[in-house]
């Protein structure tokens, strides 16, 4: 009992990860319809940052912040340039283009700063007080802070004018035109917060995963289960996916397939979910009159 | 009076097929204007191409005696021209007040913009009771009230309307329609009114232009046109 407990509780922490990764991948979703393959090495890009500042010599918190910021404009800019010029392209092209952006990324990463596993710190000193015999400081952490970037990318998107526009923009870019939004820079926008997000998921992950150019191809599997299993244009149903997925793989690999098979759980989801429910257990339904 | 819109030999074009040709054509300040015409005139690819929405365009458009034919939509709709398009163009996800307060996105005069909810909820009341309720759920003709609403958040100082009556029942017409004329009288926000709806148009507007197949063919008080016999037997039906 006690270990399904643990089990449960590290795969919440697992999949808040899962959940950031997710959210990132709704986020351009919805705003594009094209699902973001390289969401997992923007991120592992992001932490690689994080690690060059910490190694720098800057404390834990100022590298996160200002990795966060790198990758908001890191997001901007692969909008803006890599993205913009295919805006109009079938989507077999741009589905190339995020191929060959993850290709990119991944032997940017491995040529900079070569193959090599490193480790990565966490900010959760090992023997802090909110750790316990079933959650490690550091687990629980990474659930605060997802829990704490999930808080504010609502507030974001519910009460600021910023937030308004960007959702006007994704559903309706034409109307959106006709009251004066700039619906390139709202995408652009979006890219960069989901290449923020992504890298807070990254961040979060590397202390337990140790850091490589490979770090995130596992994760990005499971964030595409949850966003689908959540339904794809839903950003919280993504995210519950994520946790839900989390705890899912643990008790599949502690009790069912071996941790070995792990990562196939995250295969069985995507399969199961498109067969069963394609538009996902919170896919939205329009109320619309015609 | 002078022009606050202005069209010199205007061509538009949805890819190869040619739609406005060399269409002339002046909106006054104060004043509301009628553009009638058949279905496929090209009525809407007119309103269309002055917010270079869509089509392809060549040709002069001058708004308040500057040029615009090479502004993006969104630079034009900062200037003051609010389009009401064709289907209303709701963001039907989005609850009415988000509706409004898109409407008034560009603007950063938040108190007049606080007025401003109020002044569209006194003429069309039915959205205040709608306020928290999404675009999509409302019926037709509070759409329509709602689409028009939100252009006026904009504090235009011209509004392109496409069709306001299509797919309303007559009363609500009528209702929409001197709402409209009350803008116009009270706010001074000129109008450019598409309408298949000729008589209605031709009761509130004092200048008519009527569109044949992308041409213009004939132009003039709204008085003068409504009493032109072609003009009647083709579009008043009498």
């Amino acid at each position: 009992m006690q270990a399904l407990l643990h089990q449960i509780l590290s795969g919440l922490a697992n999949g808040g990860i899962y959940a950031s990764v997710a959210l990132a991948l709704v986020m351009i979703y919805q705003s594009t319809h094209h699902v973001n393959y390289a969401q997992g090495e923007m991120a592992m890009f992001s932490t690689y940052f994080a690690w060059t500042l910490i190694d720098a010599g800057v404390p834990y918190w100022g590298a996160f912040f200002l990795t966060i910021l790198f990758s908001f404009g890191l997001g901007v800019l692969i909008e803006r340039v890599i993205l913009r010029p295919v805006a109009n392209a079938p989507v077999l092209s741009v589905v190339v283009v995020f191929i060959g952006l993850l290709v990119i990324l991944n032997s940017l990463a491995g040529w900079i700063y070569s193959y090599m596993i490193k480790s990565f710190p966490s900010p959760f000193p090992n023997d802090a007080w909110y750790g316990s015999a079933y959650m490690s400081p550091h687990e629980v952490g990474m659930i605060g802070v997802t829990l704490a970037v999930l808080l504010l990318v609502f507030l974001f998107f519910r009460f600021t004018p910023l937030g308004l526009a960007m959702r006007a923009a994704a559903q309706n870019p034409v109307s959106s035109r006709l009251v004066g939004i700039r619906v390139g820079w709202m995408l652009a926008i979006g890219w960069g917060l989901a290449g923020a997000v992504g890298s807070v998921a990254g961040m979060m992950a590397a202390p337990v995963l140790y850091l490589d150019p490979n770090m995130m191809t596992g994760v990005v599997l499971y964030g595409f289960a949850a966003a689908l299993l959540g339904g794809i244009d839903n950003p919280w149903g993504a995210a519950f996916g994520g946790f839900i997925v989390g705890v899912m793989e643990n008790i599949a690999g502690a009790y069912v397939v071996g941790t070995e098979l792990k990562l196939t759980v995250a295969l069985v989801i995507i399969i199961g979910v498109l067969i069963v429910k394609p538009s996902g257990l919170f896919g939205r339904v329009l109320v619309q009159r015609v | 009076m002078t022009a606050l819109l202005e069209t010199r030999q205007l061509d538009a074009a949805y890819g190869p097929s040619r739609v406005l040709h060399a269409v002339d054509l002046v909106v006054e300040e104060g004043g509301i204007t009628a553009l009638l015409g058949a279905n496929g005139a090209g009525k809407t690819t007119l309103l269309r191409s002055l917010c270079n929405m869509m089509c392809r365009r060549s040709g002069e458009i001058r708004f308040d005696g500057k040029p615009i034919d090479r502004l993006q939509t969104e630079e034009i709709v900062r200037l003051g021209i609010a389009h009401v398009p064709d289907g209303r163009g709701t963001f039907v996800d989005l609850t009415v007040e988000e509706n409004l307060r898109l409407g008034a996105y560009t603007r950063r005069d938040r108190r007049a913009v606080a007025e401003d909810f109020e002044r569209v909820y006194g003429y069309f009341p039915r959205l205040k009771e709608r306020r928290r309720q999404q675009a999509g759920t409302l019926s037709g003709g509070e759409q329509q009230m709602l689409a028009i609403s939100r252009a006026l958040m904009l504090r235009p100082r011209l509004l392109l309307l496409d069709e306001p009556s299509f797919g309303l029942a007559p009363i609500i017409v009528k209702d929409i329609f001197r709402i409209l004329g009350a803008i116009n009288r009270e706010e001074r926000v000129s109008m450019l009114l598409v309408e298949q709806n000729a008589k209605i148009a031709l009761s509130l507007a004092d200048h008519a232009y009527l569109l044949e197949t992308g041409r213009i063919v004939m132009g003039g008080a709204a008085s003068v046109i409504a009493d032109d016999d072609a003009v009647r037997r083709a579009y008043l039906g009498y």
